[in-house]
């Protein structure tokens, strides 16, 4: 895997560049959770993706549509439900898993109508993390987990290795695994990648059905 | 600057610039016996007149051509005034001009009136020209009976099918949008299963793919208050009394449909209205009542009972899935390049889950379908209010067809 690039220090959504580079040119792709759409662009102009997002706030959806990108308003769980096996190449959820109700039914969804699933998740097992929560005994904060305790939408925090855990778990094979770290001091990713849930900010995993 | 017209028969929003001005309906006829138009029932008539607008200029190519279907109670007349003291522009007047939503400086907008409609396209209320006007002596000896229920039930696809004459007429082989809301909806979407080939998108507003159990029980007691009317004559009221007390109860129920309880609240509360001539009995009281007396009397002012009924009915028996096990298989005909889905939040007569279902079918089928829940207050209503959102995403969308 070559290294990533970021385009500038303060880009906090490096694991873009991981999943531009991940999905193929030409793919059908769905991105649950899309934002204002700035990955789907991304990915139509960079790899000609035939792509469609899944999105709960109006005002992003209203986005989307002046961006020309094709956007479904609605609850991810609950849309996605709707839609028929296999018909993505790639389905991507991206730094959206802890905010699900059900991220075990999520990812066995987008196995169902997707190929393949990319999820980019917030490590909480991060060594700065728990070192907060050790030192100061208070829900840790970072620049991937910004919000306080009691008004957060991060519902289903989780680490890597509790992640991989649940995918091996529900038969999940998981095809490349990619681990970001952009907090200082920086560390060489070699290091980051040998030792990702003690040193990975953000993991992003490829998942395919065994 | 848009402004919102009080105490109109319809919400009508005006805008200053981009208007397309003073516009003309024309009338294109066909189906001229011995090849009268066979309706799904089987039965057949003819001639067949549709009364038609347009706006903006056909290109050379011939391929910027936007159609724009009307609801339960419209006409041709979308846009402009037919004259410069005319109260009111067409009903969809903010949507279609220069610069609008349908921007009448890059596409050819087209609108017609329906089958069995009343506002110059044939319907029950038009004159059977093979009628014998002596047989009748409520008649007008020079012209003939009125059709009445003699006029055959007209279903969505009749529809679709007659106006599809007049696209074959003016030479338009393909359409880039067919755009509807309500009725005009399921106009657009039937257009799509029937001739795919011609139908390059699709903007689907408070629609559904078939009217549900709610739908056909308003509709139903509409149906019973103009048959109970002792005006009513079994359709036989042209020349004489009009069943006008049942079209206004009609109306009047239709009306609440079009609104929301947010809405009403904010509109008219528990206001009182100020002179009430009846003040021991059951005369109107409040302004909402007082709102419903106006648009039941200028409604039937203006609309054939006739027609009321049988579009109703027309609207009841659609099902997009009729004939296929599922909405699914059925638009598996469809072959737009693009869709475009709108349903609003407080919309209680098309809601939601029904647009969504209709969503949900496109993307089982591959089809490039977007879908907007716009939140908004005016019920039903909205998708002639919200023209602000709907202008934005019609025009980005319209725009990304290249």
């Amino acid at each position: 895997m070559p290294p990533i690039k970021r385009e500038n220090e303060h880009d906090l959504r490096p694991e873009f560049d991981c999943i531009v580079q991940t999905v193929e040119r030409g793919s059908r792709v769905l991105d649950l959770g899309c934002g204002d759409g700035r990955l789907l662009a991304r990915l139509t102009e960079e790899k000609e993706v035939s792509g469609r997002g899944i999105e709960k706030s109006e005002e992003f959806v209203t986005k989307c549509i002046g961006k020309r990108l094709s956007v479904h308003h609605g609850d991810i769980e609950d849309v996605i439900t709707n839609y028929p096996d296999g018909i993505f190449d790639y389905v991507i959820l991206n730094k959206t898993l802890q905010v699900t109700h059900n991220p075990r039914a999520v990812i066995k969804e987008m196995l169902r109508v997707g190929k393949s699933a990319i999820v980019s998740l917030p490590n909480f097992a991060h060594w700065k993390i728990r070192l907060e929560l050790l030192l100061t005994g208070r829900m840790p904060k970072s620049p991937a987990l910004p919000f306080e305790w009691y008004d957060t939408p991060n519902i289903h925090l989780t680490t890597i290795k509790d992640f991989k855990g649940l995918c091996r778990r529900e038969g999940m094979a998981i095809t490349r695994e990619i681990y970001i770290n952009n907090q200082s001091p920086p560390i060489p990713e070699a290091l980051v990648a040998a030792l990702p849930n003690l040193l990975a900010e953000i993991g992003v995993f490829v998942l395919n059905k065994r | 600057m848009a402004v919102i017209k009080e105490h109109g028969e319809f919400p009508v929003i005006e805008s200053a610039k981009g208007s397309v001005g003073i516009v003309e309906t024309r009338h294109f006829t066909f189906a001229h016996p011995p090849r009268p138009f066979t309706f799904e029932s089987g039965e057949s008539l003819g001639p067949v007149t549709i009364a038609y607008e347009t706006y903006g200029e056909l290109n050379e190519a011939g391929d910027n051509v936007i159609l724009i279907e009307h609801a339960l109670t419209g006409s041709a007349h979308v846009a402009g005034r037919h004259n410069p003291e005319d109260k009111y522009p067409g009903w969809w007047d903010v949507m279609v001009g220069p610069g609008r939503a349908f921007d009448t400086e890059r596409y050819f907008v087209l609108c017609s009136n329906v089958l069995g409609g009343c506002y110059g396209t044939t319907g029950p209320s038009s004159i059977d020209t093979k009628s014998n006007p002596e047989s009748n002596p409520k008649s007008d000896p020079k012209s003939g009976i009125p059709y009445g229920l003699r006029f055959p039930l007209v279903s969505v696809r009749d529809m679709v099918r007659a106006q599809k004459q007049l696209i074959d007429h003016l030479g338009i082989k393909r359409l880039r949008s067919i755009a509807g809301g309500s009725l005009g909806g399921m106009q657009a979407l039937d257009w799509a299963v029937l001739y795919p080939e011609m139908v390059d998108s699709l903007i689907l507003i408070a629609t559904a793919p078939k009217a549900t159990p709610q739908s056909i029980a308003i509709h139903k007691v509409g149906i019973q208050a103009i048959m109970d009317d002792p005006d009513w004559n079994d359709g036989d009221y042209y020349g004489s009394n009009i069943p006008r007390r049942g079209l206004a109860v009609a109306r009047m129920l239709g009306h609440i449909t079009y609104l929301s309880d947010g809405w009403l609240w904010e509109k008219f509360g528990r206001k009182h209205i100020e002179k009430q001539s009846d003040e021991r009995g059951f005369g109107s009281k409040f302004e909402i009542e007082s709102y419903l007396d106006y648009q039941g009397k200028k409604f039937v002012e203006r609309f054939d009972a006739n027609t009321y009924l049988y579009l109703m009915r027309a609207i009841d028996l659609y099902d997009a899935s009729a004939g296929f096990p599922s909405l699914v298989d059925s638009l598996t005909r469809i072959k737009c390049r693009k869709v475009l889905v709108s349903s609003f939040t407080s919309d209680w007569l098309y809601p939601s889950y029904q647009s969504q279902e209709i969503v949900n079918a496109l993307v089982a089928n591959d089809l490039d379908v977007s879908y907007c829940e716009i939140d908004s207050l005016y019920g039903h209503d909205s998708f002639l209010l919200e023209h602000e959102k709907l202008t934005y995403f019609i025009t980005n969308f319209l725009t990304s067809l290249g």
